[in-house]
């Protein structure tokens, strides 16, 4: 191949990946900029570009009491299960990380498996469950449902940062006369921090976008955001979704911004 | 310093492990809570009644041998390929720009990434019922500059329902890849080329053998994602397209047919299941492929 040609290929290549990548990434952001635009609407259709701009929506939005009361409960549903999630997770993977046997590694492959189960078929087998022995549908099964689904993300996250912590800093701060309990406290917990925080804020997230597993668990008393968001998409478009869909998207914005800020949460995703 | 005497003189104890009596709590938990109910799910499907009283295999042949039934699964099986396909054609590039480029511009690219994945997947999936409705912003271009004179539809259509689940599930084909990429040796990439060959076939013959494991663990997070998500499927497939989330959902709720919904549930998790140890074979043998090289 002459030098020519050659030159010719890398460029070829190069400009044929940029243009896809680009083009990718617009088509990731878009949608979320749309929203955001369409939102902003002075007419009743979600149609773009807008006729005219307005705040009307977000007017709506303050009085739409049902969308309120959904959210609320999901805020609620979503603490709780995050904080059992770190809690009953961290222990976990404090347990299965360092350890070798099968019993670890059996427990770790339980411990992940609703990650690639069908969220829906577990939210079915849990109502059926709660039905059978007598508890009703209520906040307490959703946060138990959600716990099993989030979980995960909090053993995974806080795992990868114990691996990463050095085993000589345990002997050493043992060796030097502290108790497992004050090394835990003063040197494993302020290390893998930024790990159980990652981890905590990602089942946050899914917690509070859970939709297979609130499917079942719910019902009027109980409703979810995401649900009763879904239901009134079935029924109408309506604008006031737009206005609500904007408050998400910058909510996550700002929450991702801090993280960032706080744990590099995009260096912990990427490993 | 009672404590360091004491652990000296007995026998040496693994300071730097801690004890598995830590994974009790949410063991149990998961006994109880997901165990059971997974158990209770497929003792129900082994029913031949809707109560639950007669023992047998009925709710599986029913399924198996309903030429409806297995369409759906046959369905769902095919749009998390198509979905997955075109994650990995869109996802690929942009891990390899992430790779090319400065600190600043990464960060970026991995914000963009997340963006998707931490926002809610019903906004996620409205944004794209805004985009492609009749009004939406495809038809109003496309109408401006004359091509179209009467709007398309989009919606509720097969191709529309793929790049709104590609768009959904983008973010988790792409970071297995970016760390995938990150862990190909650059110098591979330079000694290919000054051997003679060029970039494209750089490309295919270094950089995707080597990033198989990515690929591998992007395609399976992907299509398990993909053919499950109920949202997107029911909003922007609509009524005309039934996938197997909705039918297990419509048999649950609307038609109580619970053994029957607990057959799909366990037949869908099998499916899954299998999709998943393919994958993981194909990686393990990838392994074996990039490290032979």
């Amino acid at each position: 191949m002459s030098r020519r040609q050659k030159n010719f290929e890398a460029l070829s290549f190069q400009i044929v990946m940029t243009v896809i990548a680009v083009l990718a990434l617009i088509l990731i952001v878009s949608p979320s900029l749309v929203v955001v635009i369409v939102s902003f609407t002075s007419g009743f259709s979600l149609k773009f570009p807008p006729p005219g701009y307005s705040t009307r929506w977000y007017v709506e939005l303050w009085n739409a009491w049902q969308l309120q009361f959904a959210a609320r409960n999901s805020v609620v549903v979503a603490l709780w299960s995050t904080g059992l999630s770190v809690v009953l997770g961290v222990a976990a993977a404090l347990a299965i990380s360092r350890s070798k046997t099968l019993t670890a590694k059996l427990l770790d492959s339980l411990f992940m498996s609703p990650l690639v189960l069908p969220a829906l078929a577990f939210g079915l087998a849990a109502l059926m469950f709660f039905s059978l022995i007598g508890l009703p549908i209520s906040l307490l099964t959703l946060v138990i449902g959600h716990t099993v689904v989030c979980v995960p993300y909090v053993v995974r996250n806080t795992v990868a940062a114990l691996a990463q912590l050095e085993p000589t800093l345990l002997e050493s701060s043992a060796i030097l006369g502290a108790s497992r309990l004050y090394t835990f406290r003063r040197i494993v917990l302020p290390l893998i921090r930024p790990g159980i925080i990652s981890g905590a804020f990602i089942a946050f997230m899914s917690s509070f976008d859970n939709v297979p597993v609130s499917l079942f668990l719910r019902d009027a008393a109980t409703d979810m955001l995401p649900i009763r968001m879904w239901q009134d998409l079935e029924g109408k478009l309506d604008v006031t979704i737009a206005a609500l869909s904007s408050v998400l998207i910058i909510g996550t914005v700002a929450l991702m911004a801090i993280m960032e800020r706080t744990t590099g949460l995009s260096k912990r995703l990427t490993g | 310093m009672k404590s360091a005497t004491a652990a000296s003189t007995t026998a040496p104890r693994d300071v730097t492990s801690f004890s598995l009596g830590l994974a009790l709590p949410l063991g149990a938990a998961f006994a109880i809570f997901f165990v059971l109910p997974l158990a209770q799910l497929f003792y129900l499907s082994l029913h031949n009644d809707t109560a639950a009283t007669v023992w047998g295999l009925g709710q599986y042949i029913k399924f198996l041998t309903d030429p409806f039934s297995l369409s759906v699964l046959g369905a769902t099986l095919l749009l998390g390929a198509e979905v997955t396909l075109a994650c990995l054609v869109l996802g690929y590039p942009i891990a390899w720009l992430y790779q090319r480029s400065g600190s600043r511009v990464q960060t970026l690219i991995i914000m963009i990434v997340l963006l998707p994945l931490l926002t809610s997947v019903v906004v996620r999936t409205f944004a794209w019922i805004v985009i492609l409705g009749r009004q939406g912003i495809i038809n109003s271009v496309l109408q401006s500059l004359g091509l179209i004179g009467t709007p398309l539809r989009m919606i509720y259509t097969q191709g529309g329902l793929i790049a709104a689940l590609a768009q959904v599930q983008m973010p988790l084909m792409v970071l297995p890849l970016i760390t995938a990429i990150g862990r190909i040796d650059p110098n591979l990439s330079d000694a290919s080329a000054s051997l003679g060959a060029g970039s494209w076939r750089t490309f295919v013959k270094v950089m995707l053998p080597l990033s198989m494991p990515g690929i591998i663990a992007g395609c399976t997070l992907t299509y398990a994602a993909a053919i499950t998500a109920f949202i997107t499927q029911s909003l922007v497939g609509g009524g005309q397209m039934l996938f197997m989330p909705m039918y297990l959902y419509q048999q649950a709720s609307t038609l109580q047919n619970w053994p029957f919904a607990a057959a799909i549930s366990i037949i869908f998790l099998f499916a899954v299941l299998a999709i998943v140890a393919l994958f993981s074979t194909l990686g393990r043998r990838a392994r074996g492929y990039g490290d032979a090289r």
